[in-house]
């Protein structure tokens, strides 16, 4: 019993330690992000790495889910004879829920376990060591580059992959199910309303600050050579989907009830 | 110019530096041995201020590191170097970039008289021409040159070394050994090298110090090491299987 209460005990103080050095690690970046010099291109570099290398993989999961989502909503909307409302289904959907939410679950394991490995290499290497020795900050040199990048480039690739998605479901519709193209085109514009692709795209923000903090703290606290790495990546991918499953809760809980 | 007074430092519960005290002068080359994993590279950590000693100070030129504002350290640092064991290249930069680093980053240099100095650096260490290779193009001994002449570029006043010579064939450890000691001789910068290997020991240090359990247990110039009576010592610069070193060890099995 006594070991039972010491295992809860260690983990919830493991936990308020882990919220801890996040927050230290987010308003250190913002410090940081404030002292110059400013390095513009190492920005772009890593919102190029994490944005646009992204791409492809947003476009394939987007599209399929877009399909997915039409032909799923088919199935029920035809026993009601409403096919017709597959477009507002899709659109809402991908817009408010499942463009953000599978947009930054792909960037998190694509981007956020790849700074993971590269910082915690870094780390492992004493490459971050050497940086302080040449009196650069790694929160500057390392962190803040990455944490703007994921932060600008998520909510982009969320309207790219909502975009996408609706046209799964647009080509889904029209050319398998024999809905005019004006009519689902129109369908979609008339339920979507600026509110729906805001609560979206706010969310992404959040979502690309807690992949950018959970990637660089893993990998700043790589400890033990090629096997530390692989744990870190781990853990990495493991706690952002869970931090953004989460978030994305709170989220939609207070759009539902605040900004219904 | 660096003092260290009474350093404790522990990871885990595991002591690894019981109160060491060493002081190196302007100039001097200073070389500390000792058993691999017995904080020597911890010990150049903390001069460097990228670990904190639990209590203890580490001062340079009458200053303690602990004590100094982040801008303070910065400049400390800017008149620092250190060369990492591994070389501690960055991997996604090109040797030049690396070798200017600091430079790239700081100074008010064009880029041209930046590409000079990485270049003169190289030649310092016997490697002109090879700034546009990437790192992982380089052989071991290569990379420990290449951290050599990055540490040279900033023009320093002190040079930390962790093991230069360890991991490299006899050839290349007898030319790095050379090198540190023409950097002392040319520029005139204080070296402390980090080091078992007592060859390389002998041929570059003003003075020897040997940390062991956490402490510096003795002092001397080459020769006077060399001629110890200390137990310890002598066990350990004449790699003898068998002694008080060892006894400890076999103690705790």
């Amino acid at each position: 019993m006594i070991n039972l209460i010491r295992g809860v005990g260690a983990k919830i103080v493991y936990y308020i330690d882990y919220v801890g050095a996040i927050g230290k690690l987010f308003f250190r970046t913002l410090y940081w992000m404030c002292i110059p010099p400013f390095k513009r291109e190492r920005i772009f570099l890593q919102a190029r790495v994490i944005g646009i290398d992204s791409l492809p993989i947003v476009s394939l999961v987007a599209f399929f889910i877009g399909v997915i989502l039409a032909l799923q909503t088919a199935y029920q909307m035809q026993k009601l004879s409403s096919e017709i409302y597959i477009a507002n289904i899709v659109a809402l959907s991908i817009v408010r829920e499942l463009g953000p939410v599978i947009t930054s679950l792909i960037v998190a394991g694509r981007c956020g376990a790849a700074v993971t490995a590269e910082l915690g290499t870094m780390k492992v290497t004493e490459q971050i060591d050497a940086l302080e020795t040449m009196a650069t900050s790694p929160v500057k040199y390392l962190v803040v580059p990455r944490f703007l990048a994921f932060t600008f480039m998520l909510p982009v690739l969320t309207l790219y992959a909502n975009i996408i998605g609706i046209l799964g479901g647009y080509l889904i519709c029209v050319y398998r199910l024999g809905i005019r193209s004006n009519m689902y085109l129109n369908m979609t514009f008339d339920s979507l309303k600026i509110k729906d692709l805001a609560t979206g795209l706010i969310k992404t923000l959040v979502f690309g600050i807690l992949i950018a903090m959970v990637g660089c703290l893993e990998g700043m606290r790589t400890e033990g050579g090629a096997e530390g790495v692989g744990k870190a990546t781990t853990i990495s991918v493991v706690t952002s989907f869970i931090l953004i499953i989460a978030a994305d809760c709170v989220f939609t809980a207070i759009f539902y009830f605040i900004f219904p | 110019m660096i003092e260290i007074k009474n350093v404790y430092k522990s990871f885990n519960s595991k002591k690894v530096l019981n109160g060491v005290t060493l002081s190196i002068k302007k100039g001097e080359t200073k070389v500390i041995i000792g058993r691999s994993g017995c904080g020597k590279s911890v010990l150049l950590k903390h001069i460097m201020g990228i670990l904190h000693p639990e209590s203890g100070v580490v001062s340079v030129e009458g200053k303690g590191i602990e004590q100094m504002t982040t801008k303070e350290l910065n400049s400390l640092r800017m008149r620092m170097a250190m060369v990492f064991q591994g070389g501690a290249l960055f991997d996604s930069l090109t040797v030049g970039e690396n070798v200017g680093f600091a430079l790239y980053e700081y100074s008010k240099l064009s880029h041209q008289e930046i590409d000079e100095r990485v270049e003169e650096a190289l030649c310092n260490v016997e490697l002109c021409g090879i700034h546009k290779l990437m790192p992982s193009e380089l052989s071991g001994g290569m990379k420990k040159r290449v951290a050599i002449a990055r540490a040279l570029c900033v023009k320093p006043e002190v040079i930390l070394y962790d093991e230069p010579t360890t991991g490299v064939d006899p050839i290349t450890a007898g030319s790095i050994n050379e090198l540190i000691r023409h950097l002392h001789d040319k520029f005139k910068v204080t070296s402390i090298v980090v080091t078992h290997d007592m060859k390389s020991a002998y041929h570059i240090a003003d003075k020897i110090a040997m940390l062991y359990q956490g402490k510096i247990i003795a002092e001397g110039s080459s020769q006077e090491i060399q001629e110890t009576d200390h137990p310890v010592v002598y066990q350990f610069i004449n790699g003898v299987a068998h002694g008080p070193i060892t006894e400890t060890i076999d103690k705790f099995i």
